[in-house]
């Protein structure tokens, strides 16, 4: 059975608690991009990706997500462990010595989930889209999922990528880009204007699609009909609205939330604000 | 082999080398995918190309996204083969490198051609001489630099039966075929070519050819000299190289790139660490290049025979 747009809600309560709970251990982190983008990866995991969480690298015969802007890794992490990667309890060993959850995701500690290191800006649509050329060859008709930064597309190798994949005809992939306006230095009409990024993507060759991000229903259902668009010679862009910090007040309508971790008074207001659905994990975690 | 049974039987470019190495092993193994930027013809892909149209991928002049591209089909499973310049394979492109293809572990083989002062007329934006030094920094990367056609063609084939990431460094011009048609590459093992007593030579790429040359002409002089062709710089055969440097006590080393990062540098650092010995490097010094015929530059740069014989005579009197 899929679950139901309230199920999505009440799970993305509990993973905005694990971002707030993660960074704020962590006393570091980016907690502002990964509220607003917790819909969308509670909308994926819980519900729209075909994904084995006994995980194989090579993601045959199933859906494949890949985060570009691997700074947002908390809202991932907990995605991840909430829907069967690894364990919950894990999450409190995010940006710790020894741990597996780094603090941009990588490969090299082996955390199931993750299938190639980013944080590194603009290079994930590059590898999204090696893996749809491969499923191609393979006759899989699994799809490719990926989501961008929005500041991130300030980065040249996301337009060969998009130049790319429009002359090649990828069209079993679905991109998401993560349109909150923010990036560290402010909005991004303030650093380097994105300007009229609908027409951006057109010009590339894209079928483009609008979704609000903080809104469950429209993430299932625009989702659901980005697979419609499937097979149909175009590679899939999803320009997704998403508000910065979103489901913690303090935290909206700022830059300022980008790259710090709230602190004690600041996580208690947060997490009064976030309803408990599925169970915090416990933290001090093994001897921490 | 004595010196003397080594002799060129022909000359052509290493980098034929590759392309009908990389026809021979999309032949055995059907998870060889290729992909190039712009340079297909420059770097003999065009038989892959027409073999295997639907395993190739032209993606234009856009370097940083074939990286990206390979580590996503190698996620996948397949064995992709990445071929543009050397210049556009690292210094361009070393941070997809370093990020989607290292420290990802990705079994994707970066093919590298024009490296060096030997890619001749096009001068110094394109003729990289730092590429080694940047590869062989990379935790997991595996630096071959094979020295001559025959041997690229081995190289190429086994490169894709060795899962990691691979650079493999060869070049422009005609260049003298000297080793085995039927040989078996060992990555990871020095190729003894003659064995001395007085003096280890150490080379990699063309310059294997000169250090033969050079050879010949010391043993002329009564030198005696052990050459050796490190045609994996990373992993270093460590035994092989200190076996040969407990015997002789000096070494000269001999390569197509800066005297910073490369062959001479990895050979040192080993020799520091477990065997110090006097140590000469024929290497370029800190410049860049220019334009010129390949010969003229090697002379011009200090990489031609004579300067081999110069930095082994001076070795020789530091023992």
């Amino acid at each position: 059975m899929p679950k139901s747009i309230s199920e999505l809600e009440a799970i993305a309560s509990q993973v905005r608690r694990d971002i707030v709970r993660q960074t704020h251990f962590a006393a570091s982190g980016h907690p502002g991009g990964s509220l607003g983008c917790a819909d969308f990866f509670t909308a994926l995991y819980f519900r729209v990706l075909r994904h084995d969480p006994s995980f194989n690298m090579s993601a045959k015969g199933e859906d494949v997500f890949f985060l570009s802007n691997g700074h947002i890794s908390p809202v991932w992490y907990s995605v991840l462990a909430r829907s069967g990667y690894f364990n919950v309890e894990e999450l409190a060993t995010f940006r710790k010595i020894d741990s597996r959850l780094q603090g941009h995701p990588a490969t090299h500690e082996n955390l199931p989930g993750v299938r190639v290191a980013s944080g590194s800006l603009g290079q994930g649509l590059s590898v999204a889209i090696g893996v749809a050329l491969s499923k191609k060859l393979e006759n899989d008709d699994h799809l490719v999922y990926a989501l961008t930064g929005d500041g991130e597309l300030q980065e040249g190798q996301i337009w060969e990528a998009a130049m790319f994949a429009a002359h090649y005809k990828v069209d079993n992939m679905i991109v998401t880009v993560d349109w909150n306006g923010q990036q560290i230095d402010g909005a991004n009409d303030d650093v380097i204007t994105l300007g009229d990024l609908e027409a951006k993507w057109v010009s590339f060759g894209w079928d483009v699609m609008h979704m609000d991000g903080n809104n469950m229903q429209d993430v299932v259902e625009s989702l659901e009909a980005a697979k419609n668009k499937i097979g149909k010679g175009k590679p899939i862009v999803i320009l997704m609205k998403t508000e910065m910090g979103y489901g913690v007040d303090f935290m909206t309508g700022t830059h300022k939330w980008h790259g710090v971790a709230p602190n004690e008074e600041q996580t208690k207001d947060a997490l009064s604000q976030l309803e408990e659905t599925l169970g915090d994990y416990p933290y001090p975690f093994a001897g921490q | 082999m004595t010196l003397d049974q080594i002799q060129s039987t022909g000359k052509k470019a290493t980098r034929d080398g590759f392309g009908d190495g990389l026809m021979k092993a999309a032949r055995e193994n059907s998870n060889i995918v290729g992909l190039c930027a712009d340079l297909t013809g420059s770097l003999k892909m065009n038989a892959f190309q027409d073999a295997y149209p639907e395993r190739f991928f032209q993606v234009g002049i856009a370097e940083a996204n074939m990286m990206g591209i390979a580590a996503g089909l190698a996620t996948a499973g397949k064995i992709p083969y990445t071929g543009t310049f050397a210049n556009f394979s690292t210094g361009r492109v070393y941070d997809q490198i370093r990020q989607s293809i290292a420290y990802s572990h990705k079994n994707v083989k970066i093919c590298a051609s024009h490296a060096g002062l030997t890619l001749g007329e096009d001068g110094a934006t394109h003729q990289i001489l730092e590429d080694i030094g940047m590869m062989r920094m990379l935790p997991g990367m595996h630096v071959v630099v094979p020295c001559d056609y025959n041997q690229t063609v081995a190289a190429t084939v086994a490169i894709a039966e060795l899962y990691g990431p691979v650079y493999l460094r060869f070049g422009r011009p005609g260049w003298p075929i000297f080793t085995a048609e039927d040989q078996k590459f060992e990555i990871g093992k020095i190729q003894m070519l003659a064995q001395g007593s007085d003096v280890s030579i150490f080379a990699c790429g063309h310059m294997v050819w000169h250090a033969v040359e050079a050879a010949k002409t010391l043993a002329s002089e009564g030198v005696s000299c052990e050459v050796i062709n490190v045609h994996t710089i990373k992993p270093l055969d460590e035994t092989g190289i200190l076996d040969s440097l407990s015997k002789t006590k000096c070494a000269v080393t001999v390569e197509e790139h800066q005297r910073n990062g490369g062959l001479g540098d990895a050979i040192a650092q080993l020799a520091v660490r477990k065997l110090p010995v006097p140590i000469e490097m024929v290497a370029v010094n800190d410049s860049f290049g220019e334009s010129g015929k390949p010969t003229d530059l090697l002379a011009k740069y200090g990489l031609s025979p004579t300067d081999i014989v110069k930095a082994t005579k001076e070795v020789l009197k530091r023992k």
